[in-house]
């Protein structure tokens, strides 16, 4: 996969690196429904509480998704890393949740030992 | 005459039973994660997460990367009752308190769990995002369920 090929954080810098380069806003985004009240399983668990596994591993998936396209993205601006990442979610309709990253696509380097 | 009795107590007995089943299941699952949080909250010694920006002085970062932890947690019957009752009066809902107090505590620990496994020594930057609490309410009946993701970056850093 993608990842260690590019460098993601949600801080305003990589610890340990300088930037070389400001490429530009970044993003990715997935739509995904619910089907929550569909879901037999989840309406049980909605009468003895717990955790809904099947919608965290729905959401997780739609995350992961949206970082892919997110770094889709920056890779075709010959970006090496997207700094200062931010997750958002919005309801578009009952029932389906956009999920949306985005952030800052840069160059870095890795600083020389004791600079 | 008996069968309209019997109706009438159907009608009424299925949801008495179903809040009861709530309360006597939901209140032991809520026990019981509370007690696994507890207990896998001492993962937060090895891995220290902050909101900062930085690392404390006299560490060298190494790798960094964005790392995420989330959860979504159901209510139950009982809780999903007493928040309705709630709302009609207004005022604190306990009930709902202690839902999103523990999808926020599983998140960030399922966060510092995958991020130690990966040799993280901390977290940067923690985002705590919090969903819907009810979601979809259609036809009335909408699900009540806690929905949280954290993330932050984790870095893996020695002392200089």
């Amino acid at each position: 996969m993608w990842e260690g090929a590019m460098i993601l954080t949600n801080t305003e810098s990589v610890p340990g690196h300088d930037i070389e380069s400001v490429l530009g806003l970044v993003q990715g985004s997935t739509v995904r429904a619910k089907h929550l009240g569909k879901d037999f399983l989840a309406s049980l668990k909605n009468i003895v509480g717990g955790e809904l596994r099947a919608y965290t591993e729905l959401l997780n998936e739609a995350r992961t998704e949206a970082s892919r396209r997110m770094v889709d993205n920056a890779i075709s601006l010959g970006a090496n890393a997207v700094l200062n990442v931010r997750f958002s979610t919005s309801t578009l309709t009952q029932g389906a949740a956009e999920i949306y990253v985005y952030g800052t696509a840069v160059v870095v380097v890795k600083r020389e030992e004791g600079g | 005459m008996e069968d309209v009795r019997l109706l009438i107590a159907l009608e009424w007995a299925l949801p008495v039973a179903l809040l009861l089943l709530g309360y006597a299941v939901g209140r032991r699952r809520e026990r019981q994660h509370m007690a696994s949080l507890k207990e896998r909250e001492r993962i937060l010694s090895e891995v220290l997460v902050t909101n900062l920006k930085g690392l404390p002085a006299g560490w060298q970062a190494g790798e960094a990367w964005l790392e995420r932890g989330e959860v979504v947690i159901s209510s139950d019957a009982f809780k999903t009752f007493a928040a309705r009752l709630r709302g009609m009066i207004g005022g604190r809902i306990h009930a709902l308190e202690t839902l999103v107090e523990r999808a926020r505590r599983e998140a960030i620990v399922r966060l510092a769990e995958r991020a130690l496994e990966k040799g993280a020594t901390h977290i940067l930057n923690l985002r705590l995002e919090t969903g819907n609490i009810a979601s979809a309410p259609a036809e009335g009946q909408g699900m009540v369920a806690a929905e949280v993701l954290a993330y932050g970056t984790a870095v893996i850093a020695r002392q200089k």
